[in-house]
């Protein structure tokens, strides 16, 4: 567990049924993953991150997709929508209910469907039962979590709380900073999540309004190119079968009696399910440019460690403190939570003296991860942290770095 | 030759829902990028309805640009509505709250809103404010108050020269020259202000004709104040 994985030239493995250079009924040629991803020429386009999984689910050779309508995510279901009228989505229909879609999307993923679907906040909540149905289930579906805040009362600003309950559901959970990763980690995604040792739903996170709402510059290859379909023969588990693992589980006798043989059929299972996700890594690899973490000077006394948009506003503060104090930081950004970048993060992190880890909620679970792999963890200083919807100035990271040297400022004039 | 380049210019709309807060941010960033320059555009808002606050913001640079979410400290306020300020829609208090030394306030109204407190604070930090009846213009040129986005972000531009105006017709044409796919609320806008002209190409043209206006009044209006946005020095 936990292992480092080396990049070497692992390339993204195929179906071997999958014919490359077909025609979709769309007239989409279907394209090796490899060159699409890598070699193919792209063109910059200015977009909303929901425009941009449009963008992406286009040339996703997608089978299904369920929306149920919630901020900040309805305009990327709305699109999809879209997408099936023009016939490059096979089937899309709304669900009653959060609840409802993750159980229908199970649904058309037990039939050997590639499933696609959107929820945010209160919704992500609503259908997380589903959630580790789906890992154990092996189905693997990928859904976009557009963080929003999930109390009340209600905010429908982003705040990534919702990750945290996302963890241990046995699903990948990875975390987008940009329109450009959701992009590439939409399509990627599926080739990760489909692979025979792998087989597991990814919850592919992005922080609400940020990226969904915000326009940016991302780079797209022509839509006449697509990934190859989905192969359900790839899973390790049979579909729909009602006397192979896991469905006999739910349905013996055997296991529903109070005994050590049905609870070791249950940790086992659970053990495979993690197993899984480790076995992810080699895969993820090749889909997020040789490394589940992107480093930057790393030879500084002081790192900002941080997932999702609060790199961009480390990337910014980083800027500020070197144009403004002359103060050095390096940077380390997670992309992916679960597998977590053990390994990794301990060698980046080893010449640090001080680690911020500047994070959208309140508890700061990012902060408990990462201390929870590193020796002397007194170095790690857990925040700023903004909760609630509310945005992260780059000054305010600026000011706490600023304040642990002890350097004076002026005090931020804060809104509201 | 030395070559003059604009520094970061970070932009906050406040307005309120319905006016266009959201899509003038959108079309200011969509200018720069059409200039070739850096930009990200995000809005800001809570349950949709109109006449609630609403805000918007467009960063643009010459450089790659990772800030996002709510701007804190702006350089240039564009202020859509007067009850912005007389009814504290807001989600600042005061509305120029974070405004930069040396910054722009653009503000939508006939007459002078600001308390003398105000100015004196505004005046210490050399902040420029230009009281600018983009609704007015927007009547009178576009036929509409719909339009008064268009105003504003024309006098942002003739103020600022953030953006030209090429390139804010080229972003037009794009938001409303094709099918744009928005919230219902956004949606219901659209159709809206489509009803109020005969043909597409006339919505182009009068709000081109509202920009371009509000730009060379703005322009000229500029050159009797002391504001001028930041530029790198280059060899």
């Amino acid at each position: 567990m936990n292992k480092k994985v080396e990049a070497q030239d692992r390339r993204i493995l195929l179906s071997e049924t999958v014919e490359l250079g077909e025609k979709t009924n769309k007239g989409q040629t279907v394209t090796d993953p490899n060159v699409l991803f890598n070699e193919m020429e792209r063109e910059a386009s200015f977009l909303t991150g929901s425009e941009v999984i449009r963008a992406a689910i286009k040339r996703a050779n997608l089978d299904v997709s369920v929306a149920y309508p919630i901020t900040p995510q309805s305009e990327a279901a709305a699109l999809i929508g879209e997408l099936y009228a023009e016939g490059y989505v096979r089937e899309y229909f709304r669900g009653e209910s959060e609840f409802a879609v993750m159980g229908q999307c199970a649904g058309a993923s037990f039939g050997g469907a590639r499933v696609f679907t959107t929820t945010a906040g209160p919704g992500t909540l609503r259908a997380m039962e589903n959630f580790p149905m789906w890992a154990g289930s092996r189905l693997p579906i990928q859904v976009c979590v557009t963080c929003r805040g999930i109390n009340s009362p209600l905010s429908i600003q982003p705040d990534t709380l919702e990750m945290y309950y996302l963890l241990e559901t046995g699903m990948l959970v990875w975390h987008a900073e940009t329109a450009q990763d959701l992009y590439d980690w939409i399509l990627g995604g599926f080739m990760v999540s489909e692979q025979p040792d792998v087989h597991l739903p990814l919850a592919l996170c992005c922080d609400g309004f940020f990226v969904t709402h915000t326009k940016d510059t991302v780079m797209l290859q022509s839509d006449e190119y697509c990934i190859p379909a989905y192969d359900p023969y790839r899973s390790p588990v049979p579909c729909m079968d009602m006397e192979c693992p896991p469905i006999r589980m739910m349905r013996d006798p055997f296991i529903m009696k109070s005994n050590y043989i049905s609870y070791m059929t249950h940790a086992s299972w659970q053990q495979e399910i993690h197993a899984a996700v480790e076995r992810s890594r080699k895969h993820t690899l090749p889909i997020m440019n040789g490394s589940l973490i992107e480093t930057e000077n790393l030879d500084r006394e002081i790192l900002i460690v941080a997932s999702g948009t609060a790199v961009s506003q480390g990337r910014e503060a980083i800027r500020l403190l070197e144009e403004e104090e002359g103060i050095k930081v390096g940077l380390v950004k997670i992309k992916s939570i679960r597998p977590f970048p053990t390994e990794e993060i301990r060698e980046a992190t080893a010449n640090a003296k001080t680690i911020f880890i500047p994070e959208f909620n309140i508890k700061g679970w990012l902060a408990r991860e990462v201390k929870s792999i590193l020796s002397n963890n007194e170095r790690v200083i857990a925040g700023p942290h903004v909760a609630g919807g509310m945005t992260m100035p780059s000054e305010v990271i600026v000011d706490e770095i600023k304040k642990s040297l002890g350097v004076a400022g002026p005090r931020l004039e804060s809104r509201g | 030759m030395s070559e003059q380049v604009m520094k970061r210019m970070n932009i906050r709309i406040s307005g309120l829902g319905g006016q266009g807060a959201v899509t003038a941010a959108h079309l200011l960033a969509m200018a720069a990028n059409k200039m070739g320059k850096y930009s990200i555009s995000n809005p800001f808002f809570g349950a949709e309805k109109r006449m609630a606050p609403a805000e918007s913001y467009a960063r643009i640079g010459p450089e790659k640009i990772y800030d996002r979410g709510e701007l804190v400290f702006p350089d240039v306020i564009l202020i859509f509505h007067p009850q912005v300020i007389t009814q504290q829609k807001s989600y600042t208090a005061p509305f120029y709250s974070g405004i930069k030394p040396g910054g722009l306030i653009i503000i939508n109204t006939e007459q002078d809103l600001l308390e003398d407190e105000d100015h004196k604070r505004l005046e210490a930090d050399g902040v420029v404010v230009y009281n600018f009846d983009a609704t007015t213009l927007a009547m009178e040129i576009g036929g509409t108050e719909l339009s008064t986005n268009m105003a504003m972000i024309g006098a942002c531009a003739g103020m600022t020269h953030v953006v030209d105006l090429p390139a804010l017709e080229a972003a037009v044409k794009d938001r409303f020259g094709k099918r744009y796919v928005a919230s219902g609320g956004t949606a219901t806008l659209d159709e809206a202000i489509k009803k109020k002209y005969a043909k597409k190409e006339q919505l182009l043209q009068k709000n081109n004709d509202t920009i371009k206006k509000a730009f060379e009044m703005s322009e000229e209006w500029g050159k009797t104040s002391s504001y001028a946005p930041a530029y790198y020095e280059t060899a």
